[in-house]
């Protein structure tokens, strides 16, 4: 099959990376040849197929080395479970520097150290929180991922997050090829979630692609530094990741989202009894104005 | 376009012919842009002999398509401001270009011994690389600061001028700068001076004149200098190109002052924190040092005035203004002074004026130029036709009408295209600009003189430096090499010419 490009937004701390490493080690249990680019200077996006703490990224390396130009691709490349290739783009620590160039170095760097090559069935792009500047965006941009997935709850912020990332994907989907291929639920067991979540991905255009529910396995898992799937092969929570990866694999539906409004979105919520109704009365009323 | 202005010995262009003459170069414009220029030209108009109370629009963002003539904060703080500060190493923050294009451009003279203990034509950097802007250069910053004061150790502060990147990956060049400043007991000061802010150099020299109050005035264990005196004045606003500060400050001293500090040309750290101890600031650049001209009149009480030192009749009038500040003696010997130069002026006018008279010519500087040299033609019997700033505000278009008269051109920003029309129509003989303008003029056979370095010779300022500008003004408009190039103008005159035969 030919290569495809995919990548993961969401809000930060939503499960991107879990949901990324298990459904890419579901891929590989089918014997797909996958590659995981972490775009977060956390480095946090292979630890579960490599069982490492952290990878060495290909910013720290280059920063040792003296300049990207002074790797090899083996020296920033690490193979875990079901032979995935890992790479990290690594970045500063909080606070300094520019995350988002890191990005962009690393993305260029594996591009001409010809990382992408023909065996690849998929690449992964497990991208931080917030697309809060142009190096975030870089995964999306044209000849990189084709396909976004957005992880998302039913949160509001989760929710918020998703369709500003739709609104991000409508600008690169104009210049490029990029599109938006589903809405992937990571459960936080809150009201009617799952209805929700359908309700917003019909609005955005796209479907739910899979309702991946909470189970404490993940969790058991990730304490050993282990995807789910090569934890507990057995685990009902196992299937659900073999799920999503099959509905990845056959997924066609890919389009040009049709990102909320405002309005819109807080209908929605209302629709769904998670936001209540605004009373305008209240708006900009200091406390003893309002009890007079 | 195409209208007739043709004429053989043609004088200044009327009102009415300005006003169509700048109708028609805006022509060519699209709509928005045209509404736009057209608020950045116009002509003096003083209606019945009265003072020109026009004022263009200006210090706003250049359009984007034309070729603009200005530069960015970067360069109006470390090219104009910090950058002549000659015991002070000023270390350009950023990837190596900036700074190395930048090198020794100016004609900052100074005294001192470069590389021991001045450092005004070297070029520090922290040469960014993609790794200092992925990881932050604050911790390469704090190590340059280090070397530098080891392997430079007779420089007496530092100054850190921050490239675009600094600005854009939030380097917390304040925090470097606070403690490299206690490890080698010197002043560090961190400008904030990151080439996108703002739309001219102007920003930059304002940024440059906060940090000087921030980091300089303020220091706890500065401004130990000498007893100051009743007599102690400080020039500020004289970069020193070519040697004009020292032309200008033996005067001052000639007639009973102490110059106790000269900004930034030649100057020190020292001199900048004795300047809160002087009675009056002699500000000469208005636009890069009036910030902190105003600040020391309202912190320490201490009055500026500006000053012009272009040709005799402004020296003259600078002279007896500075003057009226200070006692008889002081006024006396300003007195002394004029008289003493009077017969010197005289003889380069009667030795130039003949060759220079009736002569027009088209300025476009920047700072304070575009108005104080027009004195110093006027003294040699020529008319400045045209004239404006490439980063002037509100305040420097009021301040030129006094000294220009009417119909002068006045163009702010102006764009490549306009300055080379209004140049083909107006037919000056003489145009006074920068070395990006220089060889076009000099292509279509104008006379061209660089009025930022003085085309590599000065120094202007003071009674010395109008011989110079008077001998150097006739070198060039007088040159027999103009006689070899013909002008298109002419060359189109002579066609048509051949058509109607």
């Amino acid at each position: 099959m030919a290569l495809r490009q995919a990548a993961i937004y969401g809000k930060g701390g939503i499960g991107k990376s879990t949901t990324t490493q298990n459904l890419v080690a579901a891929l590989a249990e089918m014997g797909k040849n996958v590659m995981i680019v972490g775009c977060d200077p956390k480095a946090d996006s292979t630890r579960l197929i490599l069982h490492s703490k952290a990878q060495t990224t290909v910013m720290n390396l280059a920063a040792e080395a003296g300049s990207v130009e002074d790797l090899e691709l083996e020296d920033v490349m690490a193979v875990g479970y079901g032979d995935v290739k890992c790479v990290e783009s690594g970045g500063p620590e909080p606070g300094v520097g520019c995350a988002g160039r890191g990005v962009i170095t690393a993305i260029n760097f594996l591009e001409e150290e010809g990382a992408y090559d023909e065996d690849l069935d998929f690449v992964f792009y497990d991208v931080l929180g917030d697309v809060v500047c142009g190096g975030f965006a870089m995964p999306i941009r044209e000849n990189k991922a084709q396909e976004i997935y957005i992880v998302v709850s039913g949160e509001m912020m989760a929710m918020f997050a998703a369709n500003n990332i739709s609104k991000g994907i409508v600008k690169y989907a104009n210049s490029g090829g990029v599109r938006l291929a589903g809405l992937i639920c990571n459960s936080r067991n809150t009201d009617c979630e799952d209805e929700l979540i359908e309700a917003l991905a019909s609005r955005l255009g796209t479907t739910m692609i899979h309702f991946v529910p909470r189970d404490n396995v993940v969790q058991h898992a990730e304490i050993r530094r282990m995807t789910c799937i090569e934890y507990d092969p057995k685990a009902k929570q196992s299937d659900e990741y073999r799920t999503l990866a099959k509905k990845v694999l056959e997924n066609q539906h890919f389009v040009v989202p049709t990102p909320l409004e405002m309005d819109e979105l807080e209908e929605l919520l209302m629709e769904f009894g998670i936001l209540e109704e605004e009373d305008e009365s209240i708006v900009g009323k200091k406390a003893d104005e309002a009890v007079a | 376009m195409g209208r007739a202005l043709e004429g053989k010995n043609m004088t200044k262009l009327s009102k009415d012919e300005a006003q169509a003459l700048i109708n028609d170069v805006l022509e060519v414009y699209p709509a928005k842009a045209r509404e736009d220029r057209a608020k950045h030209l116009d002509f003096a108009d003083g209606g019945d002999g009265g003072e020109s109370q026009k004022c263009v629009t200006s210090n706003r963002k250049s359009l984007p398509g034309v070729m603009t003539i200005r530069g960015c904060a970067y360069a109006g703080s470390k090219g104009v401001v910090w950058g002549p500060i000659k015991d002070m190493i000023h270390i350009s923050h950023g990837p190596v270009g900036c700074g190395q294009y930048s090198r020794a451009g100016r004609r900052n003279y100074y005294i001192g011994t470069t590389g021991v203990d001045s450092f005004g034509t070297m070029n520090f950097t922290s040469d960014f690389q993609e790794k200092d802007i992925v990881f932050g250069g604050d911790k390469k910053l704090a190590k340059l600061i280090g070397e530098l004061d080891q392997l430079f150790p007779l420089n007496r502060g530092i100054s850190v001028q921050s490239e675009c990147p600094i600005g854009l990956i939030g380097d917390d060049i304040e925090a470097v700068s606070k403690s490299s400043s206690r490890e080698i007991n010197k002043p560090v000061v961190p400008v904030r001076c990151e080439g996108f802010r703002g739309v001219s150099q102007s920003l930059g020299h304002h940024i440059a004149n906060d940090s000087i109050r921030d980091y300089v005035f303020d220091r706890e264990d500065g401004g130990s200098g000498p007893e100051p005196g009743p007599y102690d004045v400080a020039i500020l606003g004289d970069y020193n190109i070519g040697g004009d500060a020292w032309s200008s400050r033996i005067l001052l001293e000639e007639m009973g002052l102490r110059v106790v500090a000269q900004w930034s040309g030649d100057g020190t750290l020292a001199e900048m924190e004795q300047t809160p101890k002087v009675k009056l600031n002699l500000l000469h650049c208005y636009r890069s040092m009036n910030y902190i001209s105003r600040h020391m009149e309202e912190k320490y009480g201490i009055p500026w005035i500006e000053y012009n030192f272009f040709g005799p009749t402004k020296i003259a009038e600078s002279l007896r203004k500075i003057a009226s500040y200070f006692d008889d003696s002081i006024k006396e010997g300003a007195e002394k002074v004029i008289a003493r130069y009077q017969p010197m002026m005289q003889a380069v006018i009667d030795k130039y004026k003949p060759r220079l008279e009736g002569k027009k010519v088209m300025l476009y500087v920047g700072g304070l130029r575009p108005r104080h040299v027009i004195g110093a033609y006027e003294d040699l019997g020529m008319e400045v036709v045209g004239t404006g700033y490439e980063f002037g505000h509100k305040d420097d278009y009021q301040r030129t009408n006094e000294h220009v008269n009417n119909a002068t051109l006045i163009y702010d920003d102006v764009t490549g295209f306009e300055f080379e029309e209004f140049v083909k129509r107006v037919k000056p003989d003489l145009v006074g600009s920068g070395v990006k303008e220089k060889y076009i003029f000099q292509k279509m056979g104008v006379p061209f003189r660089q009025m930022h370095s003085w085309d590599y010779s000065g120094p202007y300022h003071g009674y010395d430096g109008f011989a110079i500008f008077a001998k150097d003004m006739d070198m060039t408009l007088n040159n027999p090499c103009w006689g070899s190039i013909i002008p298109p103008w002419k060359q189109a005159g002579e066609t048509e010419q051949a058509a109607v035969a």
